[in-house]
């Protein structure tokens, strides 16, 4: 595979786009005509080639444009990296994990060469060449998980398991749709989750929790969830809210097309082999409904998924300021048609 | 489960009743690393028959070329010490699961103080390894009956010179677990694995010392014991499954062909917990995991270790 990087922003003038290739690979999430909240945990094992779940690690056509403006994000607030002592041993781990996958599945991309504990590190793409010790912090002049939180799409959380639970005790976090503290992955990380509408009375906390406390060394798993953004910007924290909260109320039905964005999140955990923690990552795809709705199948689904959405996650998902008029828009490509199981475009 | 397939690559007999086990894998690669106090579980066919023991990792977590389990020869062997005692030699073939942790080192602690007990003292040669290297402070109380088990003991005393404190009982030396408990810094973390004296008693010291609980950390897996037999019906498989004496219910579902989640295999971890539909006897609840309000409801069973007195038991699977 050889990738033709873009020069795009995902913020400011927003030239960010998806290719043809890269719509037909976008993750859509949904199978049916109407959406249930469910846990919906597979095995992370290779998908089919080309697919976002082909390699532990997905690396697309957005990659040094999204890295560039993780770099942004940080240099704006350095706070988005954060770790407690106790999580060195975890950051190596994600490090080794990063590097391992990263230059396995993307050679062409990517190399690591280990001298026992004597490691070389190249990043083409993002032109990063550097030999360090393995497990020695005075080797960078950043933290490892840091590090690599810059080189590889998506965020992430390590999740130290103790007490019976697990703690966010570190996270690389540039990209999230609408948290900072609070996750709303719907698992059972119970202090931080608020109350997720349709969620608690479903009861499925503490089985996600008891189910990830016993997640196995080499068997990831992984889950689609997905939101709403308008624009294509990656940071969309509560901390940064007056940037882009104010864009919802932009939507008109002539610009639906280009300002409404379908925003999934791929999110993978694993379990690290050194510090028994666990790495959560969440990797985000953004789609235009212009882009969507190149795929007939798509639009039609969409727009029955949206129309049907409870209303408590549509207020859940901030999505009440725009979504009448996005089904609006997406009503008249869908000729109400029987639509197969499916999620493929 | 994932699991490696492996080879047996040496075995040193340890001391009269403990053998050592040392295994690389069968396509060559090198193993992951893995965290201190991690066990993995063995499969052994006996005579068309599947056993799976967990035994602790021990040796060095970080460059693991070969995993090294030690096995004591257990009196009242089911079969599975007997059998790697016995008939596994040099060359033989087994397969194992990834490492599982249940016993993992709280990284917060302050002071990590370790207290094993006989056999007990394996996965502590693990976590050994990871305290050294991240320069913690720690200190292993390790207590066994003679010097006939002294398993370990000069290995420890190179790798942890005074930081590792000896009782030989029959030298009518004991650890003073109240004087212990009692003479450390606030911010020590307690981890006891060892008979289930030793570690009821640790418990109860700590407790009424005033210990934190989530600085009290133990692990003690049970040998799943026998009992009547007795039939299970699986709902979701629709099948009847016959729990013979000296099986356990998992064992006997696993021989029926059914999958069930498990990983200690020793009442400890609360992986194989199963839904009980309905029961015409009484439960024998024998796990550590359960709470005593759950045992007494009797919706939930841990079939690794427990059984039922019963004509036919229901469960969700
Ligand atoms: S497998 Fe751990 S309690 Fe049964």
């Amino acid at each position: 595979m050889s990738l033709a990087f873009k020069k795009e922003t995902f913020r400011d003038d927003y030239t960010y786009q998806n290719s043809a290739e890269a719509i037909r690979r976008f993750p859509f999430p949904f199978a049916e005509d109407s959406y249930m909240y469910s846990v919906n945990i597979e095995p992370h094992t290779k998908g089919p080639v080309g697919a976002v779940t082909e390699f532990a690690f997905d690396i697309d056509e957005h990659y040094v444009a999204e890295c560039e403006d993780k770099a942004k994000t940080l240099a704006l607030d350095a706070g988005r990296y954060q770790a407690l002592p106790h999580m060195a041993e975890a950051q190596w781990d994600f490090l080794e994990l990063t590097m391992e996958s990263l230059s396995n599945d993307y050679p062409e991309l990517f190399s690591l060469k280990k001298d026992g504990l004597l490691w070389t590190w190249e990043n083409k793409p993002l032109g990063i060449k550097n030999t360090f010790t393995f497990g020695d912090s005075a080797s960078f002049d950043m933290d490892p998980m840091e590090y690599m939180g810059r080189q590889v799409q998506g965020d992430f959380v390590l999740l130290d398991q103790r007490n019976g639970t697990l703690y966010a005790d570190a996270g690389f976090i540039t990209s999230q749709a609408d948290w900072s503290l609070a996750f709303d992955v719907g698992m059972a990380w119970h202090e931080w989750h608020g109350p997720v509408p349709q969620v608690t009375k479903l009861g499925v906390m503490d089985r996600a929790l008891k189910f990830l406390m016993a997640l196995q060394l080499g068997a990831p798993v992984r889950r689609l969830n997905w939101t709403m953004t308008i624009n294509p910007r990656l940071d969309t924290s509560p901390e940064n809210y007056p940037l882009w909260g104010g864009d919802r109320n932009k939507v008109t039905i002539d610009n639906v097309g280009e300002l409404v964005h379908l925003r999934v999140e791929l999110q993978s955990l694993f379990r690290l082999p050194r510090s028994n923690a666990i790495l959560f990552s969440i990797r985000c795809y953004l789609i235009s409904m212009n882009e969507l709705t190149t795929s007939a199948r798509w639009a039609k689904r969409f727009h029955r998924v949206l129309k049907s959405l409870h209303p408590d996650l549509v207020e859940y998902k901030g999505l009440t300021k725009f979504k009448d008029l996005t089904v609006q828009w997406l009503s008249k490509k869908d000729d109400g048609a029987e639509v197969a199981l499916g999620t493929h475009p | 489960m994932s699991t490696f397939k492996v080879v047996v690559s040496n075995i040193q007999q340890i001391t009269p009743l403990i053998k050592q086990f040392s295994f690389i894998r069968e396509d060559g690669a090198s193993f992951p690393p893995f965290s201190g106090g991690s066990h993995v579980v063995v499969a052994m066919n006996i005579n068309g028959r599947l056993h799976r023991n967990p035994y602790s990792l021990m040796g060095s977590p970080q460059a693991p070329d070969a995993y090294h389990i030690a096995v004591r020869l257990q009196e009242h062997s089911r079969g599975g010490s007997a059998y790697l005692h016995h008939e596994v030699k040099v060359g033989s073939q087994l397969e194992i699961t990834y490492p599982n942790n249940l016993f993992a080192l709280d990284k917060r602690a302050r002071k990590h103080l370790l207290v094993a007990g006989g056999i007990g003292i394996t996965p502590f040669m693990s976590q050994i390894d990871d305290l050294i290297r991240t320069k913690a402070n720690y200190e292993l109380h390790y207590a066994y009956r003679s010097q006939d088990h002294a398993a370990f003991t000069s290995a420890l005393k190179e790798k942890c010179a005074e930081r590792v404190h000896v009782y030989v009982e029959s030298e009518g030396l004991s650890i003073d677990l109240k004087a212990l408990l009692s003479k450390q810094p606030l911010g020590t973390h307690v981890y006891v694995c060892g008979p289930n004296a030793m570690v009821v008693a640790l418990i109860e010291t700590a407790r009424s010392l005033g210990w934190p609980e989530n600085h009290i950390h133990s692990e003690q897996f049970l040998a799943p014991p026998s009992g009547e037999p007795f039939k299970v019906k699986l709902a979701k498989s629709n099948i009847e499954v016959h729990v013979p004496a000296e099986m356990s219910m998992l064992e006997a579902i696993e021989a029926a062909g059914v999958d069930a989640p498990y990983s200690c295999r020793g009442g400890a971890c609360g992986r194989c917990e199963l839904e009980v539909i309905r029961t015409d006897g009484v439960l024998v609840h024998q796990d550590h995991y359960l709470s005593e309000a759950d045992k007494a409801a009797g919706k939930k069973i841990m079939p690794c270790v427990s059984r039922a007195k019963c004509q036919s038991l229901e469960i969700n699977l």
